[in-house]
């Protein structure tokens, strides 16, 4: 089974996807068809592309009637997002404990 | 924060805590204190005492005390080996306490670098530095 960071590099090394994709973070959920407006390539051509980010977790699609809506799936770069956002977090959290400590130790 | 000679990259977080220096520095040095909010752990508060910090995930730490400066400073080092070089990570970590009015000013400085970052990184689309930085804006706002 190829590795996860492996399949997120390989699904946004294609330029047409990573855009895809930054269209989806930036502007919220979208249908196939405004997403090919901005594109500069064929509807099919967006869908499959939509598919291969998908299949890779990025994005998830909903249908409402004839329609396909596609919302970004941010969780999914977590193992890409660079350590210190992780650690900040991380810190954050260890610090509301490291509160909790200092108050149970007055009693 | 980037530093473009180097490629070290440093994440601060601060508090102010309602607690004096010396309290805090007891919870910051004492195993069983630490275990409390931080990790498992065999600290020691000798400069070269090596140790580790062991996450409830199952990750182990390796750490060494770098700097001990008794209710004001302590440094070591965060060093996280993993196979996926993403995930590992050689660091400081380097808390800061300052007495204030109502107790004390913590400050957590973390700095360091993954050794393989560029060679993930390298060779890729020019677009990948503006893309990831835009992600970190749209996963910071997040939070």
């Amino acid at each position: 089974m190829p590795d996860a960071h492996e399949v997120l590099f390989r699904t946004l090394a294609d330029p047409t996807r990573r855009s895809l994709f930054e269209r989806l973070c930036r502007d919220g959920e979208q249908t196939v068809g405004a997403l090919t407006i901005h594109a500069g390539v064929s509807q099919p051509a967006v869908s499959k592309h939509l598919g291969v980010l998908k299949q890779a977790g990025l994005v998830r699609d909903r249908h409402e009637g004839r329609q396909t809506h596609y919302s970004a799936q941010l969780g999914a770069l977590a193992p890409m997002i660079d350590w210190t956002s992780r650690m900040a977090g991380f810190w954050e959290g260890r610090f509301d404990d490291l509160e909790d400590l200092l108050t149970r130790m007055d009693q | 924060m980037t530093d473009a000679a180097t490629e070290t990259r440093t994440v601060v977080v601060e508090r102010d805590i309602g607690h004096p220096p010396e309290k805090l520095w007891r919870a910051l040095t004492q195993p069983h204190l630490m275990a409390e909010w931080l990790m498992k752990n065999d600290f020691a508060p000798v400069v070269g005492h090596r140790f580790n910090l062991r996450g409830e995930w199952g990750g182990v730490l390796d750490c060494e005390v770098l700097d001990i400066e008794p209710g004001k400073r302590l440094a070591y080092t965060w060093n996280f080996a993993h196979d996926d070089p993403a995930f590992s990570l050689q660091s400081v970590v380097t808390f800061t306490l300052t007495p204030t009015d109502r107790g004390t000013h913590l400050r957590m400085e973390q700095s360091g670098f993954r050794p393989t970052q560029k060679q993930a990184f390298g060779g890729a689309h020019a677009g990948w530095k503006q893309f990831f930085e835009n992600l970190e804006q749209v996963l910071g706002g997040l939070d």
